[in-house]
């Protein structure tokens, strides 16, 4: 056992972990707390990737925006110790089935896959290589997705705040 | 650091299909608009790890699933954004936010 494998295994572990707890526990506020944790691992999984920035921005975005947004509107609409209803027996059924053939079938045909990692030397995947592509029009730029982006975040921004204000009557 | 010595990509891929039938159970057998809201989340997380796996394992000279994966952060930030609104706005005039409690399109 070498070190990447063992935070490999921690890191998983974790996250299947406090995934199946946040599914589990009926007091809401801890399932968003668990939520966050898992958001966290998955972070470290990206960081032992060599993609600081994709986990940086797991961390701002995931971790200090949605969980916080979710936290927020679970305190707007339910009381802070309250618990939510068992699931019904037949919807428990039916997700367990779902889960069960699902990861299954998922897990007989990957691990009988035997993938080729490349060998091709690795990029850098420093901010100036991400900086460069993601307005670079080429090839392989992305320029085009981050400005539709910039469009969709304008129309999010613009429609959260038309549904959620006060009507006047 | 490369991982492709260390750990087989077959077990990251086997993560993300874990995590994804987490979230998809979450969505079905919770009946509370926010909870059902953090399974799509996970589900959306789970797709990230496997486009990071296959970046670092398999293309290691390119970037792209490193930006897919960027970019499906900011469409569920935009998606938990507009959600949260509704969900707010739903318990307003409901005051409820259990799905089998919220059957009127019209009111």
């Amino acid at each position: 056992m070498t070190g990447p494998k063992i935070i490999f295994y921690i890191l998983s572990a974790s996250i299947v972990m406090f995934a199946i707890l946040s599914l589990i526990d009926r007091r809401i506020l801890r399932a968003a707390i668990y939520l966050l944790f898992v958001l966290v691992a998955m972070a470290g999984l990206y960081y032992m990737m060599n993609f600081q920035f994709l986990a940086a921005t797991q961390l701002i975005l995931y971790a200090g925006g949605i969980v916080v947004l979710i936290i927020f509107s679970i305190l707007l609409t339910s009381q802070i110790n309250s618990k939510l209803d068992p699931p019904k027996a037949s919807h428990l059924l039916a997700g367990i089935f779902t889960a069960v053939v699902g990861i299954v079938l998922s897990a007989i045909t990957i691990l009988q896959y035997t993938f080729k990692p490349s060998q091709t030397p690795g990029i850098a995947v420093n901010m100036h290589t991400i900086g460069m592509e993601l307005m670079d029009t080429g090839d392989q730029g992305y320029a085009l997705p981050f400005e539709v982006i910039s469009v969709l975040l304008l129309a999010v921004l613009v429609s959260t705040i038309f549904i959620a204000r006060k009507t006047r009557t | 650091m490369n991982l492709s010595s260390e750990i087989p990509l077959n077990y990251m891929i086997l993560l993300g299909t874990l995590v994804f039938f987490i979230g998809l159970v979450g969505v079905i057998i919770r009946r509370n608009l926010i909870t059902m809201l953090m399974g799509i989340e996970l589900m959306l997380n789970a797709v990230n790890i496997n486009f990071a796996a296959f970046n670092h394992y398999l293309y290691p000279h390119r970037l792209e699933g490193h930006f897919f994966a960027l970019f499906v952060i900011a469409i569920a930030a935009a998606e938990a954004a507009v959600a949260i609104a509704l969900i707010i706005n739903i318990y307003r005039k409901f005051g409820t936010v259990s799905v089998d409690d919220v059957d009127e399109l019209k009111y």
